[in-house]
């Protein structure tokens, strides 16, 4: 049985020490949980992250309640997730609290002047890799640059078309599944 | 009433935050600098910077900075916890409900339908960001360093999966050099 304390400062020490996203979390995740300390089976492991990849949420969140609620209940889900979190809120926390007094300082000013147009490319690239991984097909080709369009220029709100998307799929999925049944 | 504001504003993008943390950062974009005008164009653009070079996961930076900007400490707080909140009810009803049934087809049809849909948020994001503010001397004086900083950093990003961390910080030496 892992104790408590043991499962905070492991998430702790992967939400303190992983940069670059969800996905660079996770080979240490797996490091510290699977390999190391064979808490989880690997196939147990990645199972659960599949499931977890569908889920909405931030995802190194939901990877830290579903490997603490594995491990040790509602209480490892809960206390495993603070231990992910609570490096970046501190973190940035001290950032803003120092950025606010040196934001207006001129030499601060001119690196984010040249720092704006990469963080434009920085997002451009993972959304072309998405529509060249997902969307090979022409008759889906249109939907990503259309979507883009309607929140860029027409201003629709990219939850209102995430929750359009949903009932859509949920709609379409009763309806093929009980006439599936029927038959 | 602000408190408020992030509350809501970050518990519906924690539970409808479909597709990791570039296309979360549309949705905090647009209810965060296009609804509520609580960022400027320009801070959102800093903050994802400044998230890409610490660690932890970027919606979570940006909630902190976007709550603590808002309204202080508390506010940083209340918008953190109210994005994971929705991921903590999901799975207490998930275990109950979808793990007795291994291949939920609803889940499955639901994330199938999301994809090309997701592809187009972060699409979104970036476009969003195409302004005067980030592009500094677009059309101003004879020089254009900020369109070019930005195909080299796409050029290093895409074509040679340079780290994104690099990037930024060669990006930050050579503005701190030029403008």
């Amino acid at each position: 049985m892992v104790r408590l304390r043991d499962l905070f400062l492991i998430f702790l020490q992967i939400g303190a020490f992983t940069l670059g996203g969800g996905y660079a979390m996770l080979a240490m995740v797996e490091a510290n949980i699977v390999t190391k300390r064979h808490y989880i089976e690997k196939n147990e492991f990645w199972d659960l992250i599949a499931l977890i990849q569908t889920l909405p949420g931030v995802f190194a969140i939901n990877t830290a309640l579903y490997v603490g609620n594995k491990l040790r209940g509602k209480r490892g889900a809960i206390i495993s997730a603070i231990g992910a979190a609570l490096p970046s809120f501190v973190i940035i926390l001290l950032i803003t609290i120092f950025f606010t007094n040196f934001k207006d300082n001129e030499i601060v000013e001119r690196i984010f002047k040249g720092i704006r147009p990469c963080v434009v490319a920085m997002i451009l690239v993972p959304s072309i890799r998405l529509i060249m991984r997902n969307t090979v097909s022409w008759k889906t080709i249109w939907i990503p640059f259309l979507t883009a369009i309607a929140i860029w220029w027409f201003k629709v709100s990219p939850i209102l078309i995430i929750v359009i998307v949903c009932t859509a799929a949920i709609l379409i999925e009763m309806f093929s599944y009980n006439k599936l049944k029927k038959q | 009433m602000s408190i408020i504001q992030l509350l809501y504003v970050f518990f519906k993008i924690g539970l409808l935050g479909f597709g990791g943390g570039y296309a979360m950062l549309s949705m905090i974009q647009f209810e965060c600098v296009e609804h509520f005008a609580w960022l400027t164009p320009q801070e959102f653009s800093d903050i994802i910077a400044i998230s890409q070079m610490t660690p932890g996961p970027i919606s979570i930076n940006t909630s902190t900075y976007v709550g603590y900007t808002v309204a202080g400490f508390w506010g940083a707080l209340v918008a953190t916890l109210s994005l994971c909140l929705p991921s903590v009810l999901l799975m207490f009803l998930v275990i109950r409900f979808l793990m007795k049934r291994q291949d939920n087809h609803y889940i499955k049809s639901i994330f199938s339908g999301l994809k090309p849909v997701l592809a187009g948020l972060i699409l979104a994001a970036a476009l969003l960001l195409v302004n005067q503010e980030t592009f500094c001397d677009f059309g101003v004086g004879e020089h254009n360093f900020s369109t070019l900083i930005f195909v080299a950093s796409f050029v290093a990003l895409f074509f040679f999966k340079v780290n994104p961390m690099w990037v930024i910080c060669i990006s930050g030496v050579i503005g701190c050099i030029l403008f």
